[in-house]
């Protein structure tokens, strides 16, 4: 059975995009047929985080209006032949997003992918709206950072309120948090929030904590999802993403400073 | 024993549980007003407009909460009012 998973935060800039484009990319890599649609339209970039900017000739508005179809418009990864990205359009306005339109878009990839990832635009406009309307799970993406974690607050009560699964009194939306840009040697020092704040004012399961790293920059750089960065602390934090969303049982790492640094060593703390 | 490092980041310490206690406290007043009624809002100026007849109080003074348990919908006011003399005379 097919599943449709939003990857949202209310909050800009957080890493829903970097998120979506290497759980998606993990999921095709474990081996099943996964799509990812952009849902910002006007703001396209998950196109140039999966590296496929070049190959973009349809978009998610060409689908809806009929101009294209969903065949046409799908990007296949040039890395997995699993993986399919839809873009967002450019040029249109979001005013092309209606529910049904959106509605047929989503179910004709159920018929044939088992994961479809939606990646949010910020904010709670339709764009957001659309992104987790359909969804039957979700990953909230959150910043140890106060606006960061008061929007994924709002976020959250939409997802209860405002989705296909709240307005038909289905089972709810599951929900996970994923907190990026986590700096261990901050937490230590007692100037950002810890996972287990986050969580206690959220109220959601912990899926995947993302060390704060460079690695993310030179895989939006390259266009190659970080999650393919298999050195790096958050490529494999998003591989542990990957596999506890898909039920495995694993230890959250990259939690700690690994060991005392130089400097601390010798001021001796 | 005191390292230097821990008299340079020592002023900044606390600010992750400031936040944590702000978070706290605008997440439950968001909650409040959000999952109850549309008419909260609304109620909360009226009683002020009552209130304010006998004595003065601000709007910040009436506390409104609204808690699920179950089936049951508990309202609870909390308004504080202020010390004798500051009452309309």
């Amino acid at each position: 059975m097919s599943k449709v998973v939003v990857v949202t935060s209310g909050k800009g800039g957080v890493g829903k995009t970097t998120t979506s484009a290497s759980f998606a990319t993990g999921l095709a890599i474990r081996g099943h047929k996964t799509a990812v649609i952009d849902f910002d339209v006007g703001l396209r970039n998950l196109d140039l985080i999966m590296g496929c900017e070049r190959r973009v000739v349809y978009d998610f508005v060409n689908v809806i209006n009929g101009e294209a179809s969903l065949k046409q418009a799908l990007i296949r990864d040039k890395a997995h032949n699993n993986l399919f990205i839809l873009p967002a359009s450019q040029t249109r306005d979001k005013d092309a997003f209606t529910i049904e339109g959106v509605g047929k878009v989503i179910d004709e990839l159920r018929e044939s992918f088992d994961y479809i990832i939606c990646d949010s635009p910020a904010g709670i406009e339709k764009g957001a709206m659309m992104a987790l309307y359909f969804a039957d799970e979700a990953l909230i993406v959150t910043n140890p950072e106060v606006s960061s974690v008061r929007d994924s607050d709002r976020i959250l009560g939409l997802l209860g309120a405002k989705s296909k699964r709240a307005e038909e009194d289905l089972e709810p939306i599951k929900e996970h948090l994923v907190v990026t840009r986590y700096s261990a040697s901050r937490v230590e020092t007692g100037e950002m929030l810890t996972i287990e704040d986050i969580q206690e004012l959220l109220g959601i399961d912990l899926l995947a904590v993302i060390p704060e790293s460079g690695a993310v920059l030179h895989a939006s750089n390259a266009g190659v999802p970080v999650v393919r960065d298999e050195v790096s602390n958050s490529g494999q934090a998003y591989q542990d993403l990957v596999s506890r969303f898909l039920g495995e049982d694993l230890p959250m790492r990259f939690l700690d400073t690994k060991k005392k640094s130089f400097l601390k060593r010798l001021f001796g703390t | 024993m005191m390292s230097i490092l821990d008299y340079l980041t020592r002023r900044r310490k606390k600010t992750a549980s400031v936040a944590k206690e702000r978070l706290q406290l605008i997440l439950s007043r968001e909650h409040a007003t959000d999952s109850g009624p549309d008419y909260l809002p609304a109620l909360q100026k009226e009683l002020l407009a009552v209130i304010s007849k006998y004595t003065h109080i601000d709007l910040d003074d009436i506390k409104i909460n609204l808690e699920k348990d179950g089936d049951c919908e508990i309202l609870e006011l909390n308004i504080a009012l202020p010390e004798k003399q500051n009452e309309v005379a």
